[in-house]
């Protein structure tokens, strides 16, 4: 995974996921809907993210597994940064 | 007959924050227009109104399946009875479910709003699928 793009993940995840705990205790493929991200709350980080890395989410991505982790949210923007550029 | 059940809780004050970051950006990806007139900006109303639609998705099993927040629809009638209208990806999911209908119940006040979705279908074979 791309270091950068992970640490910005995370910083979108700590300002906007209402986590219940440090996002830097969780591993990249930890649980964040157990670790306290409610759905509401990740429409915060979706918008955050695309925000941050000027993408758009497309609906076919909007399901609850693309941002359940930290590997999975830094693939799905990777790969629509690819698509981008 | 089958029922499912989903359940939901938004706390007003994250609407309020999502509105203060995102503003309109938050609205029009999240709600029908018809649902932000209804609402009239105000955080309680719109909390309920998310919170109906993360129930209806909990009700659907919705799981993997991606669904436009916009294609579960939350209406209010003018005695104030609330109910749920699908299109898009959510219809077709309801469809592909089996699911014949839906009833929602909302109540809302300054700290948290609540919903709560039943689904109800013909007897099908998708039971025991994971819930959100």
């Amino acid at each position: 995974m791309n270091d950068r793009l992970a640490s910005e993940v995370r910083r979108v995840l700590r300002e906007h996921a209402r986590l219940a705990v440090d996002v830097d205790t969780l591993d990249d493929h930890a649980d964040l809907f157990r670790a306290g991200m409610s759905s509401h709350a990740s429409v915060n980080v979706m918008l955050a993210l695309e925000d941050t890395f000027d993408i758009e989410f497309p609906d076919s991505m909007l399901k609850r597994s693309m941002f359940e982790t930290v590997a999975g949210i830094a693939a799905a923007v990777g790969q629509l940064d690819a698509q981008a550029a | 007959m089958t029922v499912r059940i989903g359940i939901d809780l938004v706390c007003p004050d994250e609407v309020r924050e999502s509105l203060s970051i995102h503003g309109e950006r938050y609205l029009e990806r999240i709600y029908t227009r018809e649902e932000r007139v209804d609402a009239a900006g105000d955080p309680a109303r719109l909390a309920a109104v998310f919170a109906a639609k993360e129930a209806t998705m909990k009700a659907l099993l919705a799981g993997e399946q991606p669904v436009d927040w916009r294609s579960i629809s939350v209406r209010r009638d003018p005695a104030g009875r609330a109910s749920v209208r699908l299109t898009g990806t959510a219809h077709a999911l309801a469809r592909s479910a089996g699911v014949e209908a839906l009833s929602v119940t909302l109540s809302h006040n300054r700290h948290l709003a609540a919903a709560v979705v039943v689904a109800t279908k013909a007897d099908g074979d998708d039971e025991g699928r994971g819930t959100r």
